[in-house]
């Protein structure tokens, strides 16, 4: 780095709170204030006042501020976004309706797709085609497009998606369409597919291009009106904005690419994760975030969480998979799945007792905040199970009631299934905490990943509550908790690496490479993604990183393989092929003999060195007790063990270093709890964490009965 | 109940969980290293758990209702040619026999014997429809399964870890896409590894020696929960019938569905006989869509297993064509199979308790197009030769209380390949594809709509079609006064009408015209709501002429 940005700022705007981190030398200061939806700028900005002053600070001390915003997800889960129009290939009008044409659940005949956000009147056709190969069949003809314009005028259309069949292999028609739109209609925004996802199968690409054009008005004009009020109270240092896929991307391309925004908080808590890993010395981690309605869990190796080009967007029914738009972008990989500590507790058809996806929310929340809710939750198990103490919940704000919560679980589970109260109890906290394993073992099979190696970092208010359980079931045996900051995509901003990835597609066998056309490509999307990064640091060392997407040549899912950060050479072909064999090998056990290999996209990351890790922070605590004593017991019950076992209960803030304690214990502070389970103890390490390790006798698998 | 006893049980319900989400990752296996697009990009492919009787325990939901019972019966089969005691560990079992697999050729069925600690404890079945096994390619005009292609008995693909090089072989040397076919049956392999290293796993976790206690509650629970939506149901008989297009002549499909006490049995006494072409039905198959006719309106929240599956029982007499015997010609089983549900629904419409949807397309409108040898069409120069099979769809029946889906799967629940995808890999181009308007039969609800699609030959060669297309003489019919969907139709561009079944010729220069059917209204036209008639002439999905006939629009 040649310059030392020694005055960090972020913001994540979420949908309730807007959270602010501001790092000074080792100092961090932080801010929550109330989200201001109708104008996201005045929490922002709200906060960032505030921070400053706590930290005796004006806006002209501020190097540089980084900005992460679930506005973007917003618009297109509640459908606010601009009135949007779609210019395609004639003869292909309805492919973001006519989708894939399957049904995301086999057995609902009442099953609802969503809407496209494109309604048929305004999807409008040109005269054209392209090949496979990016060649012209069919050259354009731009006659319509005078009379699609005052069809798109005449409904106050205000952003235009363009995408053309195959112009990601030759985006010169879509460039005509774009150039007359800017002539016709200079008051619209135009989103280009070329330009929003060059990629095949054109599904997924229109609906992304149509996702960016349909917030990009109000991304676009939030992010300058921001920009102004930045300048207004004298913050004139870059503003870069979180993207999904983890890395950092500047004003302008923000406003141009806004779709590439969406997910930026999770992504800031995976950064967070892998950064916590980092300073405990371990690379491979699961990050485990559980919040009251969701939990995420992410892969993470050698301190770079999992990447992936696709996801799905605004699920209609809650988690499942295809019904939600797909977007295709660079994302930081996670599986989001329906538990939290708000998620409900039934009894099916079957007998069997389910939990989530559906949520008691804040209003009326579980049983046990006495706010009229009367379905159990998994907050209300814990809190039977002995897991919380129903003073402290939430540093004592709310006083839960745990007669409510016996009441609701007896009520809907456990004389259902005619069983102890306990029993049901304890069911709930294992089926939620199943469902999580399972769902991480999927995901991990769908990345050709093992997750037993790994080290959890469980962060978000219920995960420590459930981390212990969660990583017996899946045979981990080290958890790291770090101190709940409060603030925790934020501060994950504050790490996030100054990058930005460009994906292209270009088809063909590997044994017949075009090397130049392919190296040709590659200095363009180096030119691209530095562009970016130039913008927000014009003197940053830059550095890339290079990597194909191949498959065998008549398969439909591609590995991602690494390149080195050079040109190809002519006997590269081989080494390609080497290095896809052997990542073929140790995702699927065979590879295929004799079948071709073929490319299907390449990827290049830009980033800036230095930048990425600003200096650790410890954390200061009040001054450790140098041996805690427990401050209370609890009749916790323990799953490996079957019974309830009384269990110390101590003050984080109260044990030292030095000390170790043997589960089952409860660790509480203001805002969770760590549950320590009978296989393993937990320590408190140098920068605060909790660390739990698994009891080295063996009894850190496996079931007692 | 003792609290251990209890405990037991919590742990039993998540090891069922445990069990669905094993097969659910055995079936993202086969999906990321299948071969044929028909199994990567649309799902047609199953993947199962069975205890040692052969009775499933766990099965993937996939896009495939014609594998639930058939891959089911399947693994009895397999038991009886290998006897449970005589598997070997690393052994690996494979047949596409249609009877006593999943119904056509193209299906392989493979299955791999679990074993724990030297001890069999569970068999992991799964199946996938191969791009190609030889005969005459994927049509309905082979006049005998013989003609079909290359038939696998039950066979040894894997003896104690040493591959069957030469069943590999022969396989390979009669398949027009050898590679793809010896990677397709591999991928099976590896999708079976994966379910029984988890399965392993699961059962060393919970200390289990055996799946026995877990495999009777699972199938119990199930059959108990189905049973007991079947007997709130009145007992009766019902029949309904349905006439589709067939091949020669038109096919009467007829159902008795009789609700007694805690069971539903379905016999299809009535219905047309055994067809002299590719389109008759293995009783198994027939089965299949059947009880998923019966399943997706009686207690379809119930997982399939051996016990969910058992209270409904299909019966058809011999040689009819929903129970063909070998060997009779079977390949394009689908395009009545298929119709299956609607039938069941035209039953089940007379219990005043359940609403089926009015009909639909219901059989996929798959497009197999193909040009094998340029030599035979005169052409000179080299073309690429390609076969693709490009799965399309009509629209589905409007509801009792929503519009029907627009070019949308069902009963079958397969994805489309993408234009772009098809387009890579042949040398074909879409001219167009788009909804077809007016094609959504009228109604309070009104049906889904078909397509308009359109393609042609980038080469300057002919292209041949294997046409396996139904409703086009017989649309769908409408329920509770709807009226009936948009019929199909298949033709060329310079005008001429093709046949629905067979194999026929686009000539070089000339292209196909597709327009699959439309989906049946449900509820009278005029109760639809005025507003909602305003949006589909709005949007181009119902012509104001038609407004004006159908729903009296603007009158």
């Amino acid at each position: 780095m040649t310059k030392k940005l020694s005055c960090r700022l972020a913001a994540d705007i979420g949908g309730t709170f807007t959270d602010i981190a501001l790092e000074c030398g080792d100092r961090r200061f932080t801010a929550k204030v109330l989200t201001t939806p109708k104008a996201p700028e005045i929490g922002v900005i709200t906060g960032i006042l505030e921070a400053l002053k706590r930290a005796g600070l004006t806006a002209a001390d501020v190097d540089i501020f980084i900005h992460g915003t679930t506005l973007a997800t917003n618009a297109l889960i509640e459908r606010k976004g601009a009135k949007t129009a779609l210019i395609t290939t004639q003869g292909f009008r309805d492919v973001i309706e006519i989708g894939r044409e399957s049904r995301f659940d086999q057995y609902d005949i009442n099953l609802v797709k969503p809407e496209p956000l494109v309604a048929r009147a305004l999807r409008l056709t040109v005269p054209e085609r392209l090949a496979v190969d990016g060649s012209v069949v069919i050259p354009i003809n731009l006659d319509q497009i005078d009379a699609h314009v005052r069809t798109m005028r005449a409904a106050g259309v205000t952003s235009v998606a363009v995408g053309l069949l195959h112009s990601y292999a030759n985006p010169q028609h879509e460039q005509l369409v774009g150039e007359r739109l800017n002539q016709l209609m200079p008051e619209a925004y135009v989103s280009l597919s070329s330009k929003v996802c060059p990629e095949i199968r054109e599904y997924e690409r229109l609906m992304t291009t149509c996702a960016n054009a349909y917030v990009q008005p109000l991304m676009a004009s939030y992010l300058r009106r921001l920009r102004d009020e930045l300048d207004r109270i004298g913050l004139s240092a870059p503003l870069l904005l979180m993207t999904s896929g983890g890395g950092l991307t500047t004003l302008s391309n923000a406003c141009e690419l806004p779709i590439r925004l969406v997910e930026s908080g999770p992504a800031g808590g995976a950064i967070l994760a892998a950064h916590v890993g980092a300073k405990c010395g371990v690379d491979d981690l699961l990050s485990f975030d559980m919040g009251g309605t969701t939990a995420k869990i992410c892969i993470i190796d050698n301190s770079e969480p999992l990447k992936s080009r696709s996801f799905e967007v605004a699920r209609s029914k809650r988690f499942m998979k295809g019904s939600g738009m797909p977007i295709r972008i660079p994302v930081i990989e996670m599986v989001e799945i329906g538990a939290g500590g708000g998620s409900i507790a039934h009894v099916d058809s079957l007998g069997r007792i389910q939990v989530g996806p559906e949520s008691a929310t804040s209003e009326p929340g579980p049983a046990c905040y006495g706010r009229g809710g009367e379905t159990p939750t998994v907050t209300d198990a814990d809190l039977v199970l002995g897991k919380i103490d129903p003073l402290r919940f939430a540093g004592g704000s709310i006083q839960l009631d745990a007669g409510s919560s016996r009441r609701a679980i007896a009520a809907h589970v456990s004389d259902r299934l005619g069983t102890e109260l306990e029993t049901g109890a304890f069911g709930i906290c294992e089926v939620v905490e199943e469902n999580m394993a399972n769902a991480s073992r999927v995901h991990a099979i769908e990345r050709g990943k093992d997750v037993r190696a790994r080290t959890m970092v469980a962060f978000g208010g219920a995960a420590p509550l459930h981390a212990a359980r969660l990583a017996e079931k899946l045979g981990i045996g080290r958890v790291i908790v770090p101190r709940s900051a409060g603030v925790g995509s934020a501060v994950g901003f504050l790490r996030a690496p100054l990058g930005y990835e460009v994906v292209r597609s270009a088809f063909a066998r590997i044994t017949s490479l075009d090397i130049e056309a392919i190296n040709r490509q590659f200095d363009e999307m180096i030119t691209e993604a530095s562009a970016v990064i130039r913008e927000a640091d014009p003197d940053a060392q830059l550095q890339s990183r290079r990597s194909v997407f191949l498959r065998y040549t008549g398969q439909g899912h591609e590995i991602e393989v690494q390149l080195e950060d050079r040109p190809l050479h002519g006997d590269d072909r081989e080494a390609l092929a080497d290095a896809f064999t052997s990542a073929y090998i140790a995702l699927y056990r065979r590879k295929i003999d004799n079948a071709a290999i073929e490319a299907l996209s390449w990827a290049v990351t830009v980033a800036a060195t230095g930048m990425a890790t600003a200096q650790d922070i410890a954390f200061i605590r009040p001054d450790m007790a140098d041996a805690a004593e427990p401050v209370s017991r609890s009749r916790l019950f323990d799953g490996q063990l079957g019974i309830f076992a009384d269990s110390p209960v101590y003050w984080r803030d109260a044990i030292g270093t030095d000390q170790l304690i043997s589960g089952p214990a409860i660790i509480a502070e203001d805002e969770t709890s760590t549950v320590v389970t009978s296989t393993f103890c937990a320590s408190i390490d140098a920068n605060g964490y909790i660390i739990l390790n698994a009891k080295s006798d063996g009894t850190g698998h496996g079931h007692a009965f | 109940m003792d609290m251990h006893s209890e405990l037991s049980d919590i742990h039993t319900q998540i090891m069922w969980n445990r069990l669905i989400s094993v097969v659910e990752e055995q079936a993202q296996t086969l999906v990321r290293t299948a071969f044929s697009p028909i199994v990567r990009e649309s799902g047609d492919l199953s993947a199962g758990v069975f205890d040692m009787d052969g009775r499933m325990l766990a099965q993937a939901v996939t896009g495939t209702p014609g594998h639930v019972n058939s891959m089911a019966e399947s693994v009895k089969h397999f038991l009886i040619a290998f006897p449970a005691e005589t598997m070997q560990e690393g052994d690996v079992y494979i047949t596409n026999d249609p009877w006593k697999g999943t119904g056509h050729l193209h299906d392989m069925v493979v299955v791999t014997p679990a074993f724990l600690d030297g001890r069999l404890v569970a068999l992991f079945a799964c199946t996938s429809h191969l791009v190609d096994i030889g005969g005459i390619g994927f049509g309905p005009d082979g006049r005998d399964v013989i003609e079909e292609g290359l038939y696998l008995p039950f066979l040894r693909l894997i003896d104690r870890g040493v591959k069957n090089q030469t069943l590999i072989d022969i396989v390979r040397g009669n398949s027009r896409y050898p590679t793809e076919a010896e990677g397709d049956i591999l991928s099976l392999a590896a999708c079976n590894d994966i379910g029984v290293e988890r399965l392993i796993e699961m059962m060393r976790e919970f200390r289990l020696e055996t799946l026995r206690g877990l495999a009777e509650h699972i199938i119990t629970q199930s059959r108990n929960a189905v049973e007991a939506q079947i007997s709130a149901l009145p007992d009766g008989s019902y029949s309904s019938s349905m006439r589709v297009d067939g091949y020669e002549q038109p096919i009467d499909l007829v159902a008795t569905l009789t609700v007694k006490g805690s069971t539903i049995t379905i016999d299809f006494e009535g219905s047309s006989g055994a067809s002299s072409k590719g389109i008759n039905v293995p009783l198994t198959y027939a089965q299949a869509y059947s009880t998923y006719g019966v399943r997706v309106l009686v207690a379809p929240d119930i997982p399939n297993n051996a016990g969910s599956l058992e209270p409904i029982r299909v019966t058809a007499p011999m040689n009819c064509i929903l129970n063909a015997q070998r060997p009779a010609p079977v390949s394009s089983r689908h395009i009545i199979g298929q119709m299956l549900p609607d039938v069941v629904f035209g039953c089940l419409a007379q219990i005043p308790a359940i609403q089926p949807p009015a009909e639909g397309t219901s059989c996929l409108w798959n497009l197999i197009l193909e040009n094998h040898a340029s030599t035979a069409n005169g052409a000179t120069g080299d073309f690429n030769r390609f076969s693709v099979l490009s799965v399309q769809t009509g629209g589905v029946g409007g509801r009792p209380s929503l519009d029907g889906l627009s070019a949308t799967a069902f009963p079958s629940g397969v994805s489309g390949v993408p234009v772009e995808i098809i387009e890579s890999i042949s040398p074909l181009l879409f001219r167009c594809k788009e909804l077809r308007p007016d094609s959504g039969g009228p109604g309070t609800y009104r049906g889904g709509l078909g397509q308009h699609i359109e393609i042609q030959n980038r080469d300057p060669v002919d292209f041949d079609l294997y046409a396996a297309l139904d409703r086009i003489v017989h649309p769908p019919r409408g329920r509770n006064g709807g009226k009936a969907g948009g019929s199909g139709y298949v033709g060329l561009g310079s005008g001429r009408t093709l046949n629905g079944k067979g194999r026929q010729t686009v000539p070089a220069g000339d292209w196909l015209v597709v327009l699959t059917p439309g989906g049946a209204g449900y509820g009278a036209p005029v109760d639809r709501p005025r507003e909602a008639v305003a949006s589909d002439i709005d949007n181009g999905l119902v012509s104001a002429a038609a407004a004006a006939g159908d729903y009296s629009f603007g009158t």
